[in-house]
Formats: structure tokens, C-alpha cells, sequence
């Protein structure tokens, strides 16, 4: 993929990234939604889907309180729905290998957000005269470094994962040596697990969550024998 | 700290004009824009609260609008979809010509709150729930379009309405909001939304899991066990490490056995 091929994919990592927290949070971010259109900017929509729902079952733990530091699943997301989506006929490894990509950027992105979130304390800081004397100029202008800067974050991150992990993916799938079953085996088991914990980690406080979860279970294995 | 009482009766008739009313209303959804350490959402809150101080005697260079703004811009923090509520509020006791001493208590008070009652009801509530709402319908098979458009109308109906009634009510309660957020669906909301979301869980994360394996196959029996010992282990451990840091630990792990063998 040339530089040029990737702005499409890294504006919409900037669009999604701004998303997460400083515009407007109507979480298009979310990796169900963001690796899905970045799928669908790739050509493979389905594909992006997949790695969505692989995304969306381990982003249910993370929830964003706060100054708690959490990934920005929006570039995540984007960056794993547009490697996954271009792996045609999706060879064994693919999945795991772009998911590994897609948490590799969720880290490198949430540090991101944590410079971001310092850089916009010195701007503040440094204009605190300002603001205490209710200037509108820099009320603003704070606000607009502050949504530009994140943009800009959301971009450059979603760029440099995309240029580090699209040759590596590649590498990764040509010498792939795990069968496609197992490897696909190892990923949901992953995903599904940290999903189920991640349910419990919220929920157990609600009253019935446990039976609940249980009788879930049950009818959702029931759906799967007759389906 | 408890949330001082109201300086005055206020007139819960009074509006703002439909077009400041919609400039904050729009402004809410940037509220974070510039999110730090130091202030929070402190100028997010002036941002937001902006075009009804200009509203305040002498308007834009008014000596009262300048005070109001350089209030409002200190330290401030909330959840951001009832930030509403405190931008509402805050600008009708500017209004009101609350003294500011009472407004910078008030401020205060509100922020805690805010933040807690948002959390519960929208990040540890109403999200998972719509994610697996979502992810149910990627289980079923439903097409990209169909899961995107299920999650974002579902999610974004009470995003929205949130932001809208934090906004109404604060403006018409000024001081005395403290008693909106008794709100039934604020109290009583996260458990029943938590009820649903623990039944929907077991039933998604299986048909999502078998969505994934693809190609109507059934989960292998090692697929299974692997998953069911390695949810019990995170949620009796959970609480000291993150899945998603795990999973990556685990999958350098095995992406890197793959490629060596």
C-alpha cells in the first residue's frame, strides 16, 4: 500500500479517533462500527465486520470513566478493519495477525490521548489569565487546539499503524505455520473469554445477573444447535 | 459535599430562545473538546454555556458576561452526556444573578454527582448493552449495514435524549436540579438495563463466538473450553489486569509459535 492509499483510511482514523472522546461521542468509534466502515472503505465490508465483532467483544471491558486511562478503539478499530479487510480470501493467520495489529495501535493510541490530554493542560494553563478574565477568544481557541490536536492524533496514529502493520501483517501471513481452524479456534477463544469476564466484571453487582447470564447462556446455546 | 440550597425560588417558566438554546444544545456534543488534567471540562462548561450569557446585561462586553465565562472556565468535571444538566443550570444562575460566591459551591457540589450517576447509566449500562444488542444481531447474521444501523439508532436515541432533557432540565431548575437527578430512570435505570444486558450477554457471546469461527461451522469442543476456563479465570482475577492487554500479551505469544514453527 503507497502513503497515498492510506489518507483515506487515516482520515477516517482521525474522524473515528475524535470520536472517542472530544467530538461528539455518538460512538461511530465503537470497533463494531469504525473497523466495519473501514472494511467498507477497503472493499470488503464483511471482512470489517469480523474484525469489528472481534474488537467490540474485548473493548465491552474498557469503560471509559473519566481521567481513566483506555485505548482509542476509534484508530484501533479502523486500523484493524481496513489490515483485516485487505487479506484477500483470508488466509490462516490473518485474523490473529491484524488483531495483533489492531491492540498494538490501541496501545500506542491510548498513550496518544494521555499526551494529548497533557499538551491541552499546558495551553490551559498558559492561558489562564485569559481565562479567568472570561475572554470568549480564548475560551474558544482552547476548545478548537483541543478538538484539531485530537484530530490530528487520530490521524498520525492511524497512518504510522497502517504503514508499521500492513508488511509486517503481510510477513506474518506468509509464514504462517498454525492451521486455519486452530488459529481462528485460538482468537474467538480469546475474544470470548475476555468478553464473558468482562460481562461479569460489570454486571455481578446487578441483582440475578449470575442466573440471568446462565439462562442466557442456555437459550444462546440452544440457538446454536438449532440454527 | 451536598449541593447548596437554592439562593431564591426559581421560575420554572422561564425559556431561552430557541436559538441559543439549539447553539448549546450543539456545543454540548464538543464539550470535551479540549478535556486535560488540570481543568477537565471546566472550558468545555464556559464553551457551552456561552451564547446564554451573552443573554446577561450588556451582553458580549458586558462586565458581568466576562465574570460569568471566566467562572464557568475553572475546573469542572462531569459525565459529558449530563454535562447538560450543569450547563443548563449554571447558565440560568447566571441569569438569575446568583451571587457567585453560591455559583462556585454549587459548581462544586454538581461535579461529583454528574459523574457518578452518568457512568452507571451510560458507560457501565446503556453501552455494553447496545454492544451486545449489536453483536447479537452480528450472531444472527445480519449484514454490516444492518448491525451498524442496529447499534448507532439504538445507542443514539439515549445519547441524544440525555443531552437534550440535561440541558432542559437544568436551564428550568437552575440551583434546585440536584432533584432531577432522583429521576427514575437515572436511580433505577442502570439495574434494569444491567438485568437485560447480563441475559443478553449469554445469549450473544455464543452466537457471536460461532459467527466468528464462520462458515456455519460449530465451535470446536477445545474452542469452548478454552473459553469458559478463561472467562472464569478473568472474572474471579479480573479486577487486576486488563483483558484486552492480556489478549495482546497472549497473541504475540502465539502469532509468534505460529510464524517460528
Amino acid at each position: 500500500m503507497m502513503l497515498l492509499d492510506l489518507l483515506p483510511i487515516a482520515l477516517l482514523g482521525a474522524v473515528l479517533g475524535m470520536d472517542v472522546v472530544t467530538f461528539p461521542q455518538a460512538m461511530i468509534s465503537r470497533p463494531i462500527v469504525a473497523a466495519t466502515l473501514a472494511g467498507a472503505f477497503i472493499g470488503n465490508a464483511p471482512a470489517g465486520l469480523v474484525m469489528g465483532a472481534v474488537l467490540e467483544l474485548l473493548a465491552l471491558e474498557m469503560l471509559p470513566f473519566g481521567a481513566s486511562r483506555y485505548p482509542d478503539w476509534g484508530s484501533a478499530s479502523v486500523v484493524g478493519g481496513a489490515l483485516y479487510a485487505g487479506q484477500a480470501g483470508d488466509p490462516a493467520g490473518a485474523l490473529a495477525a491484524t488483531l495483533l495489529g489492531a491492540l498494538a495501535t490501541a496501545m500506542l493510541s491510548g498513550r496518544s490521548m494521555v499526551w494529548l490530554r497533557r499538551l491541552n493542560a499546558s495551553i490551559a494553563t498558559r492561558e489562564r489569565d485569559k481565562l479567568d478574565k472570561g475572554s470568549i477568544a480564548a475560551v474558544t481557541g482552547l476548545q478548537l487546539i483541543g478538538l484539531t490536536a485530537d484530530m490530528a492524533r487520530g490521524f498520525f496514529v492511524t497512518l504510522v499503524a497502517m504503514a508499521a502493520f500492513t508488511p509486517l501483517v503481510r510477513a506474518i501471513v506468509v509464514s504462517w505455520g498454525t492451521g486455519a481452524r486452530s488459529s481462528r479456534g485460538v482468537v474467538v477463544a480469546i475474544v470470548a473469554a475476555v468478553s464473558a469476564g468482562a460481562v461479569w466484571k460489570i454486571f455481578h453487582v446487578v441483582g440475578r445477573a449470575r442466573i440471568l447470564f446462565v439462562v442466557g447462556l442456555s437459550i444462546g446455546a440452544a440457538a446454536l444447535l438449532t440454527r | 459535599m451536598t449541593i447548596p440550597p437554592p439562593a431564591r425560588s426559581v421560575d420554572a417558566s422561564r425559556t431561552l430562545p430557541f436559538g441559543i438554546w439549539l447553539r448549546m444544545y450543539l456545543r454540548l456534543f464538543a464539550v470535551q473538546g479540549s478535556w486535560n488534567y488540570e481543568t477537565m471540562l471546566g472550558n468545555g462548561i464556559a464553551f457551552c454555556t456561552e451564547p446564554a450569557l451573552r443573554l446577561l446585561p450588556g451582553g458580549i462586553n458586558g462586565q458581568r458576561y466576562s465574570e460569568a465565562l471566566g467562572r464557568q472556565a475553572r475546573y469542572f468535571n462531569a459525565h459529558p452526556y449530563l454535562a447538560g444538566v450543569a450547563v443548563g443550570a449554571l447558565a440560568r444562575a447566571e441569569l438569575d444573578g446568583v451571587p457567585a460566591p453560591l455559583i462556585e459551591r454549587f459548581r462544586t457540589a454538581l461535579a461529583g454527582p454528574l459523574g457518578s450517576v452518568g457512568d452507571r447509566l451510560v458507560w457501565a449500562s446503556w453501552l455494553p448493552l447496545c454492544s451486545l444488542i449489536a453483536l447479537g444481531a452480528f450472531g444472527l447474521g445480519a449484514r454490516p449495514v444492518r448491525v451498524i444501523a442496529i447499534f448507532l439508532l439504538t445507542y443514539n436515541i439515549g445519547h441524544l435524549i440525555l443531552r437534550g432533557w440535561g440541558l432542559r432540565v437544568g436551564f428550568q431548575r437552575g440551583l434546585r436540579v440536584a432533584d432531577a437527578l432522583a429521576h427514575p430512570v437515572l436511580r433505577k435505570g442502570p439495574q434494569y438495563v444491567g438485568t437485560a444486558a447480563a441475559l443478553l450477554a449469554g445469549i450473544t457471546i455464543p452466537l457471536a463466538a460461532r459467527e466468528l469461527i464462520g462458515g456455519g461451522r460449530f465451535l470446536a469442543a477445545e474452542t469452548i473450553l478454552l473459553a469458559i476456563a478463561g472467562g472464569v479465570l478473568l472474572a474471579r482475577f479480573g479486577g487486576r489486569f486488563e483483558g484486552w492487554r492480556l489478549s495482546l500479551a497472549i497473541l504475540t505469544v502465539f502469532v509468534l509459535a505460529s510464524v517460528i514453527r
